[in-house]
């Protein structure tokens, strides 16, 4: 340990391993938060004091955080510090930088807790995947949240480089104020929340990926840019062979080397080690439950889902999707109506989770057959693999009571 | 039959355009013809027989109060044409709201209610009662609603705040405002019939659905 560490933030990094330990013997957690709030508590600095000598990138957005948090890991190679657990606030991020003292860090964040967390660790990089709707129980409205991001970045260190979407206009306003940003060219489909300038709420427009306001706000000039599997970091021409499926993670893989670009690491050996992630954290993971074989894949929000419905193959006949409305998910299940689920027409959807009768009904306008699942033996048993779309804590479920 | 839903891109933060799609399908499956019209930003007023206004943050709000005050909106609706308004499209009927600090803005001048920013935001599951029947779903504003004398609520608050946690939104001739965002169609298929037969001028045939069971559902956890 380092000895510029005064003994407060010595006593608090013990605490965050005991607390940690207990929280794990004891069955009652995962081990991450727990630990990291006791920390806080007794050292307010504890995070920029664990984050001093260490090269650190945040990735943070709405969607793909975790994806691209892990392929960043794994194409940086070697020992990496990393908050896997899912718990992307302060009191994660402690628990993380106290279970492992490698120099090289990649912290996934909470879109909400981004401008905090750059105050406190100093990143070297800021990748920033996208912006849109997301618990509209919280009251958190896209548009503040790209404010935050912008005030927060405008008095950050002038050597740090942000790594932002340039086809996503809210995340141009947010990282715009920066004073050096590797703009990327990624597949963006979701634009629902960025109709209207986000500057002057004028009405956007847009061409392809490209867009303009009347009041001067543009999408500013590429250094990556994504087109299918084929790719350029900053000049460097590389070829995308991802083992996890969609549009949606070749964007995550060209932010995650852009990333690694930064601080050095050559796209070409990175890109042979970003193609091998296959699984994180149970997204895309096949799975066994009941007799039946699913890949399980997690969808939060509307950007979310309409991403993953691109990839349920046309030539399946079963799709599984599971809705619940708790308190991690957001309590509000509105947003079912912007998710463009007429895309199942010709499939037939089991609903399951606490809200499925929600789903149903929705499903039930867009003209897509359904079966509400209130008894799980009544599943039909499948010989091919279902996809089973979920989200978040429905996601969960699923994962705990599946096996690989 | 013509539904148009206004503005999609400003007032569909929370899934209101889910609206324009169920009260079109309730027409379809009982035979009458209904197409569903969106109306963005520099479009004109369409000319139908129901418009739908969703929920929106802040600023789009206040554009699109801007683009409707602009219109002949007022005097459609004056004249037959119905309108579903939900949330910031409920504040945006009335002639006068609040919404960023405190600074009032100019409403359309349909129905006689003021908002003003309330002392905090209400974010939660919302029960009224109308009449006989139960009205279920989500608010999420900050807004407080004041009516007019003699103008009457859509529902008295059983569950959540509505307009000052005693009703919730109003009704009119050819007007509904509530609070409940989003698919509120979706889940009270009796509002969605009630409105829809006073615009065809017909008594709608019942219309068994999924959504029976949620409205159910919904009640039963919100109004026991």
């Amino acid at each position: 340990m380092s000895t510029s560490r005064g003994p407060r933030a010595h006593v608090a990094m013990v605490a965050v391993r005991l607390v940690n330990w207990l929280s794990r013997v004891s069955g009652r957690g995962s081990g991450t938060v727990a630990g990291g709030r006791v920390g806080l508590r007794l050292d307010p600095d504890l995070l920029r004091t664990l984050s001093e000598n260490r090269e650190i990138v945040l990735v943070s957005g709405t969607n793909g955080k975790t994806t691209t948090t892990s392929m960043t890991v794994e194409g940086w190679g070697g020992s990496v510090t990393t908050n896997d657990t899912g718990s992307n606030m302060p009191p994660g991020h402690v628990a993380a930088l106290v279970a492992s003292p490698h120099i090289r860090t990649v912290l996934e964040v909470d879109e909400a807790w981004l401008a905090e967390v750059i105050g406190r660790v100093t990143p070297r990089v800021v990748v920033l995947l996208n912006l849109s709707r997301d618990q509209m129980d919280r009251a958190n409205e896209v548009r503040q949240m790209a404010e935050r991001w912008r005030t927060a970045l405008a008095s950050a260190p002038s050597d740090l480089i942000v790594v932002a979407n340039a086809n996503d206009p809210l995340v141009v306003y947010g990282a715009e104020s920066a004073a050096n940003v590797l703009w990327c060219d990624v597949p963006t489909t979701w634009m629902a929340d960025a109709v209207s300038c986000p500057k002057c709420t004028e009405p956007l427009d847009h061409d392809g990926p490209s867009w303009r306001c009347r009041c001067g706000f543009t999408r500013p000039s590429p250094i990556t840019t994504s087109l299918v599997d084929e790719l350029v970091v900053d000049t460097t021409p590389v070829t995308l062979d991802l083992s996890v499926p969609g549009e949606f993670n070749r964007a995550n893989a060209a932010m995650a080397l852009t990333a690694l670009a930064a601080v050095g690491v050559d796209p070409l050996d990175a890109v042979a080690r970003v193609n091998q992630v296959s699984s994180v954290a149970g997204r895309f993971s096949i799975r066994h439950w009941g007799g039946h074989t699913f890949r399980l894949l997690l969808a939060k929000n509307p950007a979310g889902f309409a991403a993953m419905l691109d990839t349920v193959p046309r030539d399946t006949s079963d799709v599984w999707v599971a809705i619940n409305a708790r308190v991690a998910d957001g309590r509000d299940p509105s947003w079912l109506y912007d998710v463009p689920f007429e895309s199942l027409a010709g499939h037939r959807v089991w609903c399951f989770g606490d809200r499925r009768l929600d789903l149903a009904t929705r499903l039930d306008y867009a003209s897509v057959a359904y079966v509400v699942v209130d008894d799980d033996a009544a599943v039909d048993a499948s010989d091919e693999p279902v996809l089973l779309l979920a989200n978040y804590t429905a996601f969960a479920d699923w994962l705990a009571r599946s096996t690989t | 039959m013509k539904i148009a839903v206004l503005y999609p891109e400003l007032l569909g933060t929370y899934g209101d355009g889910g609206n324009g799609v169920v009260a079109v399908e309730r027409l379809r499956r009982r035979g009458i013809d209904a197409t569903l019209e969106y109306a963005s930003i520099g479009d004109p007023l369409p000319d139908a027989g129901l418009y739908l206004l969703g929920g929106g943050e802040d600023g789009p709000q206040r554009l699109a109060a801007d683009l409707l005050r602009a219109t002949d909106f007022v005097s459609r609706v004056r004249d037959g044409a119905h309108v579903l308004a939900v949330c910031a499209g409920l504040q945006i009927l009335g002639a006068s709201f609040s919404v960023e600090g405190n600074d009032e803005y100019e409403g359309v001048g349909l129905v006689d209610v003021v908002t003003r920013r309330g002392e905090r935001r209400s974010v939660g599951e919302l029960c009224t009662k109308v009449g006989e029947r139960f009205l279920v779903g989500f608010e999420n504003h900050g807004g407080r609603t004041t009516l007019a004398s003699g103008l009457e609520p859509l529902g008295r608050v059983l569950t959540g705040r509505g307009n000052d946690g005693a009703t919730d939104g109003f009704r009119t001739v050819g007007v509904w405002g509530t609070y409940a965002h989003g698919p509120v169609l979706a889940m009270n298929p009796w509002l969605c019939d009630e409105i829809l037969e006073s615009l065809t001028g017909r008594t709608l045939e019942p219309l068994a659905s999924a959504a029976d069971r949620l409205y159910e559902e919904r009640r039963a956890a919100l109004a026991p």
